[in-house]
């Protein structure tokens, strides 16, 4: 009983992280029917601005020698959080733009050019380092090249087909961007693990009934609660949720009642990327554990199936998808056979397709042909 | 029109830029050479995953190569070191060591740390009867590629038979195992250490299992605390060993923790919360390298390295130091360059006294050495114990 109740208290600490990922999921599916697959490694840019403002931005004081210094940590790792909601609300943006903008409005003169510098990064590294002078250049030279290139030769290849806009072509871009990310952060920041110290006071407390809980969870939970409730605050009560659940219902019928729809699917973005962030900073400073470029990729997936789970589309479908497979997977990882923890999501998953295939709380939308 | 010209313009750019900057690489890397050279292969993990153990490694032979030169050569004959990138990918290193037997017609091949790179690259080897030496992949299967493969250091069911030694003589006799169910090295280890403890009379009480890039390991240490093992044996990678640390203390498990080689990182304490954290006074078994070691061969390449390249040498690049040593010592025995001569050389080394230990091949081809086991005291790796393999009935 009590293992059984310490398992419940870890499912639910991990199934609160899956959720706040896959809100973000959700969010981007809902507006777009996209599976933005680069949201995990959004997550991963998280962790890795906790990282270097634990260590290096903000003036953390060492607690082992100035027990002293910890209210003044615990006011720096608030804004860690928001540092981190920041960087991965404007990446989430960046994406939208620069990514899948392109793919319903047509390259612009901008993409280009982004694509093209993007495309030269490697070049110029492999010449030395961004912050000498020939590299910095020849970057800049070669991405201009590029950029300048680049929508000719999309105008000259897409001469003879007719654009139009594929849901495919949006998920292999979202795959693309997701590689960018991950191998992009291997090229900039090494293949190392990196650990972010110790810099908030860390204390267990002994529940009735044996149960063991850590400031560490309770802090996750309470940061996951209540960035839900801000999120559903937004979603419901504000102009701009309206507008982006009009867009859900139908961005054609949106777009002709003067929304902006450009605007409202980048704030959409912002939101979910905010969210990630917080996750990522979250276990990054939190649960210990290593980070490295490839660090999303397992959570990223996870908090798709959560999302499938609890229905695309739907807000609370992605937090109870979410909370279902955290504590799913403590009960597995607990068990004989912890060596089937990451399969098991998939099995309920199936199962649950095969009765509800809209997911949990998903509507079934008959598709017009 | 107007578009076919811009059309042109950007595939005359494109070109233009990649053949400069490919012009620009090719000429970095190779360079000319001299007919009276002898030529050594190394294929090491410069960039990637592993860059540090390639890095390390690297330094290592560099040093050896370089004072084999200083004292005039093999044989009055100069050695050159031609060292290949394999971005710590099996499949390139199986390329690059291609290139360096066919093409820069080296006698012999240095390499590799990680065991899937060495056996990807051995076969290679044993096709051209190019002798190769392992400077440290521990994986037993490494050397059964052929017999013109060999390793100076000690293999993996050694090295789990010391810590379960270790593990009985320090009266640990309930121990539970937490292994990465994904990695070779992790299962291979657990399974000698389990059979070794029962064989003395302990037992393994419970077993739970991980994955590289699990970030929550709380439910399963959870579990292993319930079998209140005296000992808990974690053979991973630094990378996951201290977050596993760190969540066993919070979930109230405070048995030491044991592992292997894959423990020695610079990182692993940090990844543990710092000096004095999670993993203080945990112990795990090492290769016979240490800078608390009194040897006189180890004393002078500490100083030397360190004079050479300004930093402290560690395990890896003491063993990449050994192996050249070795085939450099084994070059001259066989006074040629020719691959079975050389070959039988190097598998008659006996009780050469590398930095590592003295290292003898066995008829497997792998060396018979001592292993370390170091407590984690501080930020410091202490040398606690040694045992050799006579001692473990071996």
């Amino acid at each position: 009983m009590q293992s059984f109740l310490q398992q419940a208290v870890f499912g639910i600490q991990l199934g609160s992280l899956y959720a706040l990922i896959a809100i973000g999921y959700t969010l981007v599916y809902g507006v777009l029917r996209l599976i933005n697959f680069a949201h995990g490694d959004v997550f991963m840019v998280g962790a890795f601005v906790c990282y270097y403002a634990c260590t290096r931005w903000l003036p953390f004081r060492d607690l082992s020698a100035d027990p002293s210094a910890a209210t003044s940590n615990i006011a720096l790792a608030a804004l860690v959080l928001v540092m981190a909601m920041c960087v991965c609300a404007a990446l989430g943006v960046l994406i939208e733009r620069f990514a899948y903008r392109p793919l319903r409005n047509g390259l612009g003169v901008a993409d280009a050019h982004f694509w093209g510098l993007v495309a030269a990064l490697p070049f110029a590294l492999s010449m030395g380092k961004l912050t000498q002078v020939v590299p910095l250049a020849a970057w800049l030279a070669i991405g201009v090249i590029f950029g300048y290139t680049l929508r000719p030769v999309v105008r000259w290849i897409a001469r003879r087909s007719v654009r139009t806009t594929s849901r495919l072509n949006a998920l292999i871009t979202a795959i693309g961007v997701s590689f960018v990310l991950e191998y992009g952060g291997l090229l900039v920041v090494g293949a190392d693990p990196n650990f972010v110290p110790n810099v908030v006071p860390e204390k267990v407390y002994q529940l009735p009934g044996g149960v063991r809980i850590g400031t560490a969870q309770l802090a996750i939970l309470a940061v996951a609660l209540l960035l839900m409730a801000i999120l559903r605050y937004i979603v419901v009560y504000t102009r701009r949720g309206k507008a982006m659940r009009a867009i859900a219902h139908d961005i054609e019928a949106a777009k002709l009642m003067g929304i902006d729809t450009d605007r409202v699917i980048s704030f959409t973005f912002a939101l979910g990327g905010a969210l990630a962030g917080a996750g990522g900073a979250l276990v990054a400073a939190l649960t210990h554990v290593k980070i490295t470029p490839l660090f999303g990729l397992l959570p990223g997936i996870k908090a798709f199936v959560a999302a499938v789970l609890g229905g695309p589309g739907s807000i609370p479908g992605a937090v109870l998808g979410g909370l279902l497979m955290g504590v799913a997977e403590a009960f597995v990882a607990g068990s004989q056979y912890s060596a089937f923890r990451d399969a098991i999501a998939f099995c309920i998953l199936i199962v649950l397709l095969l009765v509800r295939p809209a997911g949990l709380l998903g509507r079934h939308v008959a598709e017009k042909v | 029109m107007k578009r076919v010209v811009n059309a042109a313009w950007a595939v005359l750019f494109m070109s233009a830029a990649l053949t400069l900057l490919g012009g620009c690489k090719k000429e970095a890397t190779t360079g000319g050479q001299e007919a009276s050279e002898i030529i050594v292969g190394e294929y090491a993990s410069l960039t990637g995953t592993t860059a540090t153990f390639g890095n390390s490694t690297h330094r290592g032979v560099q040093m050896a190569i370089d004072d084999a030169n200083a004292a005039g050569g093999v044989n009055g004959r100069k050695l050159k070191l031609v060292t290949e990138d394999n971005q710590s990918k099996p499949d390139i290193a199986r390329t690059v060591v291609t290139r360096l037997i066919t093409q820069e017609k080296a006698v012999a091949i240095l390499g590799e740390v990680a065991s899937t790179r060495s056996m990807a690259a051995a076969p290679v080897c044993q096709q051209y009867k190019v002798p190769m030496i392992s400077p440290s992949s521990t994986n037993p299967a490494v050397t059964d590629a052929g017999d013109y493969i060999f390793r100076v250091c000690f293999t993996d069911d050694f090295q789990a038979a010391v810590v379960a030694n270790f593990a009985f003589d320090q009266g640990y006799r309930k121990v539970a195992v937490f292994k990465d169910i994904k990695n070779d090295y992790s299962v291979a280890f657990a399974a000698n250490f389990a059979a070794e403890i029962k064989r003395l009379g302990g037992s393994v009480v419970a077993e739970q299992f991980f994955q590289e890039g699990d970030t929550d390991f709380k439910a399963q240490l959870i579990t292993l605390a319930a079998a209140k093992p005296d000992a808990v044996l974690v053979p991973g990678y630094y990378s996951e060993v201290g977050t596993i640390a760190r969540q066993a203390r919070e979930v109230g498990l405070k048995a030491p923790l044991l592992g292997g080689d894959g423990w020695d990182s610079p990182k692993l304490v940090p990844g543990a919360g710092g000096a004095g954290g999670a993993l203080e006074g945990c112990f795990f078994s090492n290769h016979y390298f240490s800078s608390e070691l009194k040897e006189e061969v180890t004393q002078s390449f500490l100083a030397a390295f360190k004079k050479k390249y300004s930093v402290d040498p560690d395990a890896l690049a003491a063993l990449g130091y050994d192996a050249a040593r070795l085939f450099v010592d084994a070059l001259k025995r066989a006074g040629s360059t020719e691959g079975p001569k050389l070959r039988d050389a190097i598998a008659a080394t006996k009780d050469f006294p590398g930095v590592t230990g003295k290292i003898t091949l066995d008829a497997k081809r792998n060396a018979r050495k001592a292993a370390l086991i170091l407590q984690v005291q501080g930020d410091k790796f202490r040398v606690f114990k040694s045992y050799t393999p006579e001692q473990i009935g071996q």
